[in-house]
């Protein structure tokens, strides 16, 4: 038995009431960026011109809509409507969520010897996999090898994600947006504690470390724990580190949009022309003639390793890219 | 092995490749490298298709040094190859009937990236096409869903950026609920490959054990890829996201990407689950329902729209509904009509919303019926193809249209539970289809309201989008005049599914 609450009104059932009511919104404060007061001042001087997607919906075809959908969502029948969605939605999810864990009591218990994934395939991939890719990591082995089709797949995923959040977020000086872009640089600085000594200091120190960590996961990959797509995060995120300590003018001495196009080209079309050729030669049954080498070494295990820098540079690019565009729409 | 067995690996290669190159070039080119990319891969998925004709089986393809079940495969026959062609013709005539909208709906310096989206667009849907293995399966349904999201919000005006989230939330709902099934499913089987998936489902069933988690499989996988291609209780997202996308991006959402994903349920049921699985766990008949209501109310919404993009897009939801109707006859005939219709509505809905591309362009932009008044004595071709695609949804002989009508009647005979309620539901939803699309056509083709607009200030469509709808128009003709040998090839190709 629980302890007895006397305070109702902070209660979570009450909050859940008042949610479904449609009087408190929990993601109000947990989600929302606060704005400085700053941009409001300048957004009064210079009316609409700040915040990027603010005249998308004045621009928009449908404007007049938002009125009527004003109108129809004080009358009753929607008010009553959308409490009974609320409540639907959550007996939804439970239920889902109770059918689902209800099927997990019947799957196979977990680590069992006996259980059907146990079978030939990762048996092979255990016992000869050394042999056959030469890739000491046998996790390595299967992606970058045995399931390197799969691999390639991801990276384009991660590609393609990448050009999304290009088109929605990177604004650019030719098409007209000359003094958006400006703002936008202007307005950069502000979000962020202007050259902090504490973080240079430590980004200073820290900064070789997470590269030479990074890079050290990515050239390792096939033989230890590790690979590409780990080795590429850390190298991503040894640059944000960098360019929060320094700001766009230092990174900008090495890392441009050109660079981060010119790296992910690179490192795509290799990774498809390489295993293009693999998969060409594998499934007409012709020698590859790319040397495994002796297991261990660092140079060995055919085109994994080159596979791996080309993933890495890949996830890294992708994940400074990221960073840069949710901050400022460019590099 | 014959050097055109290597054909589907190379179109899908090349069509990521065509991608990962357009990122460093101008928006031109890179819809030149588009176009001509969809071009060669349209022509081998062809020889592909003559290759499987001939030799009358199927192929694996081995992608890699290691045989199956431990690397990756592809797998190619008659009905993949007959996909992919059909799926490369709409996709290079969308792209060419909309491009010069796509000049104008996307900034200069990203038009690129709206082609590389095209590009791995395709490339996934090739690849869900031949695949033969449900991860390679998955990674490409994900590749397929940001692509969508992608060719959505670059045009960044109006709705479309709302559509577009609403679409990936759905969308990745329903990538979700895919990937808890293929995960189960690999737990129950211990396989990805789907031939021995196959193998080890049908001990399970013999043995009678894990019938709970297989259950949830079944669902969980038809229900993630119903949400994706947008059936009937789940078509939310598809009436904004169809309609204020940029014309190619809807035509290609509508026309091939919900297909993909129909085509990859059709090839789970047949060559993993296993068909009297299916019938037997009663996932048919939901399937069943689900496709009978999508065709009414689907019709019912589009006839309450006054937008015209919005009103093809709930036509959509009804279409959606025939083929999931058909499968869920849970009979040869009616799967064979399923697929039959896959192939009519791409060629169909995409013909029907680049000519209605075609007609706002001489009425002002303006998308209302009322504007649309007299636009196809503006813009003549663009009314002929707005009109043909129009009857042929409604079901005219001679249009393909007709024949998947015919296709489903015919199947509906001969599964009696069903006969009656899909016969009726026929009936009226065709009498639907015809009271909102033969209203607006003849609307355009109605005289008053020509005389009163100054006809010398309205734009000439370009040369590429009349290019794009004749052929549009020629495909729908083939379709329904030539129905015999194509239907012969699903029929054959899903024989070798088996």
């Amino acid at each position: 038995m629980s302890r007895r609450r006397d305070n109702y009104e902070t209660s979570r059932w009450k909050k859940f009431l008042r949610w479904e009511a449609g009087e408190i919104d929990p993601l109000e404060q947990g989600v929302e960026i606060q704005v400085p007061s700053v941009r409001d001042r300048e957004k009064a001087s210079d009316p609409g011109d700040v915040f990027p997607f603010e005249d998308i919906e004045e621009s928009g075809m449908y404007g007049d809509r938002h009125e009527e959908d004003e109108a129809v969502l004080k009358s009753r029948g929607i008010r009553f409507f959308r409490r009974f969605y609320c409540v639907m939605s959550v007996i939804l999810c439970l239920g889902i969520i109770s059918v689902l864990l209800w099927t997990v009591l019947y799957l196979p218990p977990f680590g069992n010897a006996a259980n059907p994934a146990n079978n030939e395939v990762p048996m092979r991939y255990l016992e000869k996999g050394l042999e056959e890719t030469g890739a000491v990591n046998a996790v390595t082995g299967m992606i970058l090898d045995y399931r390197a089709f799969d691999t390639f797949g991801e990276s384009c995923v991660l590609f393609i994600a990448s050009c999304c959040v290009l088109a929605l977020l990177r604004i650019d000086a030719a098409s007209g947006d000359r003094e958006k872009k400006r703002l936008m640089d202007e307005n950069d600085r502000l979000f962020e504690p202007k050259n902090d000594i504490i973080l240079q200091k430590c980004a200073c120190v820290l900064v070789p470390f997470i590269f030479i960590f990074g890079i050290y996961i990515i050239l390792n990959g096939h033989l230890s724990p590790g690979g590409g797509f780990s080795g590429g995060a850390v190298l991503g995120s040894g640059l944000i580190l960098y360019l929060n300590a320094f700001g766009f003018k230092k990174t900008e001495r090495f890392f441009t949009e050109r660079v981060y196009r010119r790296v992910t080209v690179c490192a795509l079309s290799f990774y498809c022309l390489a295993k293009s050729y693999s998969f060409y030669t594998g499934a007409n049954h012709l020698e590859s003639g790319i040397p495994l080498g002796i297991p261990g070494h660092i140079l060995s295990s055919g085109l994994i390793l080159p596979l791996n820098i080309c993933v890495g540079l890949v996830v890294a690019c992708t994940m400074y890219a990221f960073y840069t565009l949710f901050r400022k729409g460019g590099m | 092995m014959s050097f055109v067995q290597n054909f589907p690996f190379f179109s899908i290669i090349l069509a990521m490749f065509s991608g990962i190159v357009s990122s460093v070039l101008s928006g031109r080119r890179a819809r030149d490298l588009s176009l001509c990319m969809i071009g060669i891969t349209t022509a081998m998925s062809a020889c592909v298709l003559f290759f499987c004709r001939e030799t009358g089986e199927s192929y694996t393809y081995m992608m890699g040094h290691f045989p199956a079940p431990w690397g990756n495969e592809i797998r190619a026959g008659v009905l993949e190859g007959l996909t992919a062609v059909m799926f490369g013709i709409v996709m290079f005539l969308s792209v060419l009937g909309g491009m010069n909208d796509a000049v104008e709906d996307v900034e200069a310096s990203k038009l690129n990236l709206f082609y590389i989206m095209i590009d791995l667009m395709l490339s996934s849907l090739l690849a869900l096409v031949y695949t033969n293995d449900l991860f390679t399966a998955y990674v490409f349904v994900e590749i397929n869903t940001i692509a969508g999201c992608g060719l959505i919000m670059i045009r960044m005006r109006g709705r479309s950026l709302s559509a577009a989230i609403r679409y990936m939330i759905l969308s990745q709902l329903g990538s979700g609920l895919f990937l808890i099934g293929l995960s189960i499913l690999y737990d129950i089987t211990g396989h990805l490959l789907m031939s021995p998936a196959k193998e080890a489902v049908a001990a399970i069933l013999a043995d009678g054990r894990y019938e709970i988690p297989m259950l949830v499989v079944l669902a969980v996988i038809s229900v993630g890829l119903a949400i994706k291609s947008g059936l009937y209780p789940f078509h939310y997202w598809i009436p904004d996201t169809y309609g204020y996308a940029t014309p190619t991006a809807s035509a290609v959402l509508s026309g091939l990407v919900s297909k993909g994903y129909i085509f990859l349920l059709v090839k789970i049921f047949f060559r993993v689950l296993g068909t009297e699985n299916i019938i037997d766990s009663h996932m048919v008949n939901v399937l069943y329902i689900f496709g009978i209501a999508g065709m009414l109310m689907g019709s019912l919404h589009a006839i309450r729209e006054r937008d015209t993009g919005r009103m093809i897009a709930y036509s959509s939801v009804a279409q959606i509904g025939y083929i999931y109707m058909g499968i869920g006859l849970g009979t040869e005939a009616g799967v064979i009509a399923a697929l039959f219709h896959v192939f009519t509505h791409s060629a169909t809905k995409a013909l029907l919303f680049i000519s209605a591309v075609g007609l706002y362009d001489v009425s002002g932009g303006k998308r209302n019926p009322e504007s649309l008044r007299g636009a196809a004595y503006r813009n003549p071709v663009a009314g002929i193809g707005f009109t043909v695609g129009a009857l042929s949804m409604v079901g005219f002989p001679m249009l393909s249209g007709f024949i998947s009508k015919l296709l489903f009647a015919t199947s509906a005979l001969q599964s009696p539970g069903k006969m009656l309620p899909t016969l009726i539901v026929l009936a009226v939803s065709t009498t639907l289809n015809a009271v909102y699309f033969l209203r607006l056509v003849i609307s355009v083709y109605s005289r008053r309201g020509v005389y009163g607009e100054e006809q010398a200030a309205q734009p000439k469509s370009s040369f590429a989008l009349r290019i794009s709808i004749v052929c549009f128009v020629v495909l729908n003709f083939i379709l329904g005049l030539a129905s015999q040998p194509i239907v012969g090839a699903i029929r054959e190709g899903l024989s070798m599914f088996g």
